[in-house]
């Protein structure tokens, strides 16, 4: 047997500390397989151990809550019998090292979590951040990412309805690749992965096990430096085609009632399956890797158990049920092999060829795991960076110069050219489709329809944790209101640095602390979600990003609301304030280089009735258009009302007073307060849109009609934006597009 | 009135033109897996969109092969109304049904988004129930739509009125820029000289409901279902 020293312990990313509980737990040294086992178990990304007791602290019931945190995902009731079950999940490391397969195995890996509930995914959307892309590494990153996503998507068949895309240097040697499915299920038929009745037979389904992805889960627990590019063969390929046969047969199977349960083996792979399927269920999974089937030959049973290979899943069946089972997955061309069966002591029993190998009490790898309180302290930058000064900033740019820099700013910008590349309608529910506002699926067979979004402005974040976090939330759900969706459900993806520095810890766990109270106070549970840290290149950390899915449920499909302007003479309605806050906006990350500040100001209760509006707005069939006022302010937001249907606009506001002279119209047109929507309605409905705003304590201000072909915003009377719909569109159509024009880009590469 | 969907392992439009056909016509419709050996006594076969096998070798090249194509070949021979949607088109030239073959894009990306097609011929079964010259705005979604055939192929399909949709624009004219993906002559859909198969790279199945964007897909299938109803292919079916 190898000796575990020293060296071998770091190889495996577990502490001499670690390793005393381990010795301690079993009553003797492990074998190595045992150490891989355990090390794959305790690594940030399967054990949550640096987070998991500020997450504990995230509200996660609440009246329509069916699954919370713990299970494959979450779910929620939406009527009518059915369950919306969904989450997301971070693909950040792999995608970095391994664009396009990184990308594909990470839409591979959360669709897999949404069927394994036993749902029919319907809808995915993504959250990605990357450097800039000026920078040829991240143009490559990110066609990579995007190539990939569609790939898989694609292929399996289901539609990439929405999402959004970040730009900052912070991402350049880290980009995050976050992706959310969300799956239909009937409520009551809701599959969970958990082992039960011994002498039941395991099964193990899918592609074979190769020696691809091995350690993945504990590459996903270090911070990348120059070496990183050697990790590749920790990346897994995915193959869409043997999910897309999976997800059908498993869909097949879980109709029968042959199946006691069942987990999808994405990290840490079959170990992680094995162990926390019997821990689930109070009893013990024991297999034989020389049953596993395997791509390579002389895999030893520590490779088997800690391959990543992609589009595996592991069964429980009822014993004297197997033929039926297996005839299903014949039916597919899938192979579905006996490799175990249930036990009744909770452990996880490794054999290979029958000599044991590996036996270890479930509890020391799930709930017993280690658990830390890591120290926080409060990151010295925080107090620098919310000193701003925009008198210091001189005289700012005239406002329509600054509109044309913002809307040609890649954060701004159209993400046609990345939404295009996707198919975002097959299974035809899609009835709001990307760059229209929140994505929106109709349920078939109900009325309904569900709205999602996926949310995070990570500047916010970076200067103000707490109130980052919690701007997010609010985002995340005034979008899915915007289109007339009740916000009903929540999943987190908590993008950070090295929880192992104290700095990165406190921003951590003040942004869930944001996070969490944000959720109460807007009645948002929280069912699942995932955790990524370590986004560190060379000892420098990402800009702390806690994106927020939410879902929301409209009633009447047919009462949808985008973002589009839809007829001239309509009344604009501006819900919410303009104030003094260009705190962290892309104004000053644009025109001046800076993220400093403090973020906008945030009032939960405003916020809670301005969604109301929204929604009773949307339902009572009033509101015909209803966009938030995100990145690039007001002005952006009228913009990109006016772009689809090809209509213009003509608004006049109050101008803000501002602290620093001569920045009232830059604040007025561009800062980034929260609680506001651009809402257009016709002119016999402005009236009630007005009552319904007042009787919420909602400000509703009427600034202007649709209709030109010109996008005209006064300040008290004056015009300082006057620019031709055709111009302004082109401009921001084209921004993203650009770079990824041949001759240009090789120009780039080579003046660089 | 029956439309049956042919399912080949990773179709994934399968669903899609099952819902049109039954829950948006009202017709009857049937699932038909690529081993069977009967077409379930279709009046219509739809062979749908998606990644037949995955498309790891040639779009369509290995579906062909599917013990159900012997089905389909004898259904069309025999003269019934067999449309072939995306996937489904690529299968049907792989299967020598229609000739030609797709090429990767232009773009050399794939593309999901809503093009004007032209209606260029009406006496096919899928098309009789559209003005001469309709301008439908149906979605594509696909990265191998680039049509192309040997030059004397395509003045064939010309000669014959073989070709059914041509992409254009809102004004139904066929120009460069509306032409998404290079095909030749701005192809989109074609027939056979039978002209009762029935080939087209856009997805009419996806423009069947106005919520979804656009309902000017329907049309195709309902042109079927006069067709069928009106007895064009009774001795087709067994």
């Amino acid at each position: 047997m190898a000796v575990i020293d020293h060296q071998v312990l770091e190889r495996h990313g577990v502490t001499e500390e670690e390793y005393g509980r381990i010795v301690e737990m079993l009553g003797r040294e492990p074998s190595l397989t045992e150490l891989g086992i355990f090390s794959v178990m305790w690594s940030e990304h399967c054990s949550y151990k640096s987070s998991r007791v500020h997450l504990k602290t995230l509200p996660t019931t609440g009246r329509r809550v069916l699954q919370g945190p713990g299970e494959n995902a979450g779910a929620v009731d939406i009527g009518d019998g059915l369950a919306a079950v969904f989450k997301i999940e971070s693909h950040n490391h792999p995608s970095f090292i391994e664009p396009y397969q990184g990308a594909a195995t990470g839409v591979g890996g959360i669709i897999r979590d949404i069927f394994t509930m036993g749902a029919r995914p319907i809808a995915l959307l993504n959250s990605l951040r990357f450097g800039s892309l000026d920078e040829p590494i991240v143009r490559r990153t990110f066609a990579g990412v995007v190539a990939g996503i569609a790939g898989y998507g694609n292929s399996i068949g289901i539609p990439t309805v929405g999402g959004e895309i970040g730009f900052d240097e912070s991402y350049t040697g880290n980009p995050l690749v976050n992706v959310f499915c969300l799956g239909i299920a009937k409520a009551d038929e809701i599959i969970k992965a958990a082992a039960s009745g011994a002498g039941n037979p395991v099964y193990y389904v899918g592609a074979k096990t190769g020696r691809d992805g091995i350690h993945g889960a504990t590459m996903a627990s270090a911070e990348f430096d120059e070496k990183s590019a050697e990790k590749r063969p920790a990346v897994q390929v995915g193959d869409p085609f043997m999910e897309k046969l999976l997800l059908e047969a498993c869909l097949e199977v879980m109709k029968s009632d042959a199946l006691v349960g069942i987990q999808d083996m994405g990290a840490a792979g079959l170990t992680c399956s094995t162990c926390e399927m019997g821990s689930r269920g109070g009893v013990g999974v024991e297999i034989d890797v020389a049953n596993v089937p395997q791509r390579e030959t002389g895999m030893t049973p520590y490779e088997i158990m800690l391959s990543e290979s992609q589009e595996r899943m592991l069964l429980v069946v009822k014993r004297g049920r197997e033929a039926e089972v297996e005839r299903i997955f014949e039916k597919w061309d899938l192979h579905a092999v006996k490799v175990g069966e249930v036990t009744t002591d909770e452990r996880l029993r490794v054999k290979d060829h029958g000599k044991v190998v590996a036996d270890i009490p479930n509890r020391a790898l799930t709930d017993e795991a280690p658990v830390y309180r890591r120290p926080m302290s409060e990151p010295a930058y925080i107090r620098e960076v919310q000193q701003l000064s925009l008198a210091a900033l001189g005289a700012p740019a005239p406002a329509a110069d600054v509109f044309r820099r913002l809307l040609a700013s890649p954060n701004v910008a159209s993400k046609r050219w990345v939404y295009r590349q996707y198919d975002h309608m097959v299974r035809t529910n899609t009835i709001v489709v990307p760059g229209m506002g929140a994505g929106t699926v109709r349920v078939k067979g109900t009325k309904r329809a569900l709205a999602l979004s996926v949310d995070c402005n990570a500047r916010f974040v970076y200067l103000d944790p707490f109130r980052g976090a919690q701007l997010a939330v609010a985002e995340a759900s005034r979008n899915v209101a915007c289109a007339g969706g009740l916000p009903i459900g929540a999943t987190n993806c908590l993008n950070f640095g090295n929880p192992e520095k104290p700095e990165i810890m406190w921003q951590f766990a003040t942004a869930v602390a944001g996070m969490g109270a944000a959720c109460r106070a807007l009645d948002v549970p929280i069912t699942g979600g995932n955790v990524s840290l370590y986004n560190e290149t060379d000892g420098n950390a990402v800009l702390p990003t806690p994106t927020l899915g939410v879902v929301g449920l409209i009633e009447d499909a047919d009462r949808v609301v985008t973002r589009a302007f839809k007829a001239a003479g309509d009344v604009v309605i501006l819900l919410g304030d303009n104030r003094d806050e260009l705190g962290g906006s892309e104004y000053l990350k644009v025109m001046h280089g800076l993220i400093r500040g403090v973020p906008p100001s945030l009032d939960l209760d405003r916020e809670r009735a301005l969604q109301h509006v929204l929604v009773g707005g949307a339902a009572a069939g009033i509101i015909r258009s209803a966009h938030d006022c995100a990145e690039g302010g007001l002005a952006v937001t009228l913009a990109e009302s006016c772009f689809d249907t090809g209509l213009g606009v003509e608004a006049n506001v109050a101008g803000v007073e501002t602290a620093a002279k001569g920045f009232s119209d830059i604040a007025t047109v561009f800062a980034e307060s929260a609680s506001r929507v651009v809402v257009s309605v016709a002119p016999e409905h402005a009236q009630d849109l007005i009552s319904r705003a007042s009787a919420a304590a909602v400000p509703a201000t009427v600034i202007g009609r649709v209709g030109g072909n010109s996008i005209r915003v006064s300040i008290d009377g004056r015009i300082v934006i006057d620019e031709s719909l055709g111009v302004a569109e082109q401009i921001w159509s084209s921004a993203i597009g650009k770079y990824f024009e041949p001759r240009k880009a090789i120009a780039q590469d080579h003046v660089r | 009135m029956k439309f049956a969907v042919v399912v080949f392992p990773g179709s994934n439009c399968d669903h899609d033109a099952y819902h049109v056909a039954k829950d948006v016509l009202g017709a009857d419709a049937a699932f038909v897996w690529h081993k069977d050996t009967t077409l379930a006594g279709a009046d219509v076969v739809v062979l749908p969109g998606g990644f037949a096998h995955g498309d790891y070798l040639r779009t369509g090249a290995i579906a062909r092969f599917s013990p159900v194509m012997q089905e389909v070949k004898k259904f069309a021979a025999a003269g019934g109304p067999v449309i072939g949607i995306c996937n489904g088109f690529q299968v049907l030239t792989e299967a020598g049904l229609l000739p030609g073959a797709m090429l990767r894009n232009r773009s050399l990306q794939y593309q999901c988004e809503h093009v004007y097609v032209k209606v260029e011929q009406t006496d096919t079964p899928f098309t009789l129930a559209c003005r001469p010259g309709q301008v439908l705005r149906i979605p594509i979604a696909h990265g191998e739509g680039n049509y192309y055939a040997e030059p004397d192929a395509i003045e064939r399909l010309e000669k014959n009125r073989q070709v059914i949709f041509r992409y254009t624009d809102a004004a139904g004219v066929a120009t460069e820029n509306a032409n998404p993906n290079g095909s030749l002559n701005n192809i989109a859909g074609l027939c056979n000289e039978a002209r009762n198969v029935v080939g087209l790279m856009p997805h009419p199945e996806r423009a069947c409901e106005l919520g979804l964007g656009s309902a000017d897909g329907l049309i195709l299938f309902e042109s079927v279902v006069k067709a069928v109803s009106e007895g064009a292919f009774a001795s087709v079916r067994k």
